[in-house]
């Protein structure tokens, strides 16, 4: 060869060199722990919902709850911000500290509480009022009513649930008007008007079209950098696109909980092996 | 760039995995267009050193060939890639395997240099490979650029560069045997040439299969296995 070419890498935007570093992994023990949850057990009357869940949730990510119908997932995440307390025969053992406090503990107020953690169901639930009156529904409650902060919290809140753009010229007209996935990031923004550090999702997106499912979890992957999210999934495909770490529950038990990338290509457990390939559940 | 319109999801996240894998692909083919430029150099001008750099360089190869594959595998667990998203992860975990390949071809030539430059006929006889060495490396240069533009047309092209690349591999062969039996003592350092010249030839059908995946790629018919005129119908047909 007599040209002495120099390779310049023309076609990768990625060097060689960074190729050969070495990955940073995802590792729960590295992680901060937000919600702390330690040998929960939980009764409806007699029947043993939860049988001594222990799991940290860790900050600023999305945890991912799977299972089975009937597995615990939805009673575990409405614990966390005391829905079960509405529930008479409901019988709760264990802790559950969020920064170290004990969510469960006498001088916690609930309505506080809920102001921190805040939830999304499953069906779109907006106010029978206005656009913008659903999203300051939540600052009103405080005592908020000066315009300004209110068309200010407004504005960011459907611009942080990647709404803004679409309803910007109607904010005066009734949220029925709008889609059900438009309604959905609706209550999302509505959730995140009053600037809670914890997002409970359950089921957000299984009354959705694919379409407005997909956008719902892009918005999940935006929200995750200034929110500790939360969310129960029928569907394992979701839990896999949009979470950081999953939990696989089965019979009110924990099966196994670790880094989602893990847990959907070697599963440690059989019995999530099983699940998530579709051979039972 | 984007012919394949790659980053249009609505998942952004998802349009990132997918750039981060094409991208480290291509990455992948500049290494080993590099290795095996790297020993046709050391082959043609005694270049000890380099030689031992492209051998040290293989083992690089082998982990980014791991860790695309670990790539690809969880975009599949996760995603559940559909249409063009699933050929590509087909194409990349196929391709990178053609890559590693001709790595490997390099990492041949570039041992028999080594063994040559104690030997000062073997060494005459190496300078022979360099017309066909260069043809090679500017195929798999248009191979890489091919599926870098995701270019149906260069992928069609270069798939018939290798036919010439074969009658030139031909002309090496009755030449190298016209020395052996010249000469029956020369046998062993020619048979050592021929090596070299075999593992060329390979790498240019080793391009053929990544040109055919490009295609397979961009228009979803298999090319595979079929003669000139069926695949350029194939590739070009269906009024495109």
């Amino acid at each position: 060869m007599t040209d002495n070419r120099t390779y310049t890498p023309r076609r990768a935007f990625v060097k060689a060199e960074e190729l050969s570093k070495p990955r940073e992994k995802l590792n729960l023990s590295r992680e901060k722990i937000k919600l702390d949850v330690q040998d929960l057990r939980l009764q409806y009357g007699k029947d043993e919902a939860l049988k001594g869940i222990t799991l940290g949730i860790p900050e600023k990510r999305v945890t991912a709850f799977i299972g089975p119908s009937g597995c615990g997932k939805s009673t575990l995440l409405r614990c966390f911000n005391r829905m079960n307390d509405l529930v008479d025969i409901c019988r709760i053992q264990g802790k559950i500290l969020m920064d170290s406090q004990d969510i469960y503990g006498p001088n916690v107020d609930v309505a506080e509480l809920r102001r921190q953690i805040g939830m999304v169901f499953q069906k779109p639930n907006p106010f029978p009022k206005s656009i913008y009156e659903n999203v300051a529904y939540g600052l009103r409650l405080q005592g908020v009513n000066d315009r300004r902060t209110l068309d200010e919290v407004v504005e960011n809140s459907l611009r942080g649930a990647a709404l803004w753009d679409e309803v910007k010229d109607r904010l005066q007209d009734n949220a029925f008007g709008l889609s059900g996935g438009q309604q959905q990031r609706l209550v999302i923004a509505r959730a995140i008007a009053i600037e809670p550090e914890v997002l409970l999702l359950d089921e957000p997106a299984s009354a959705l079209d694919p379409i407005s499912t997909l956008k719902i979890e892009e918005l999940i992957n935006d929200l995750k950098t200034r929110y500790t999210i939360v969310i129960v999934t029928h569907n394992m495909q979701q839990a896999a696109r949009v979470s950081d770490y999953t939990a696989f529950m089965y019979m009110g038990e924990m099966v196994e909980y670790g880094v989602t990338n893990d847990m959907f290509t070697n599963p440690k457990e059989k019995q999530t092996n099983d699940y998530i390939t579709g051979r039972f559940g | 760039m984007d012919a394949m319109n790659l980053s249009t999801h609505i998942s952004s996240k998802f349009n990132e995995e997918l750039e981060l894998v094409r991208n480290e692909v291509l990455a992948m083919g500049g290494m080993v267009e590099q290795q095996l430029q790297d020993a046709l150099n050391a082959a043609v001008e005694s270049d000890s050193e380099l030689a031992q750099a492209v051998l040290s360089s293989d083992v690089r190869i082998n982990e980014i060939e791991m860790r695309i594959d670990e790539d690809c595998f969880r975009i599949i667990a996760k995603r559940q890639p559909t249409a063009g998203d699933l050929r590509l992860m087909l194409v990349i975990m196929k391709a990178i395997g053609d890559l590693e390949r001709i790595g490997d071809e390099a990492e041949r030539i570039a041992r028999v240099a080594l063994e040559s430059f104690s030997n000062k006929q073997q060494k005459d006889l190496l300078g022979n490979v360099d017309n066909l060495g260069r043809h090679v490396l500017s195929m798999l240069h248009d191979t890489l650029d091919a599926f870098a533009r995701m270019d149906v047309e260069a992928a069609l092209k270069v798939h018939q560069e290798d036919q010439k690349i074969d009658r030139e591999y031909e002309a090496l062969m009755r030449l190298l045997m016209t020395y052996m039996m010249e000469d029956s003592r020369s046998i062993p350092k020619i048979l050592n040439v021929m090596w070299a010249v075999r593992s060329l030839e390979r790498i240019g059908d080793r391009c053929q299969n990544v040109c055919e995946y490009v295609m397979y790629l961009v228009k979803g018919t298999d090319v595979r296995h079929t003669e000139y005129d069926e695949m350029e119908e194939k590739v070009r047909g269906d009024g495109e």
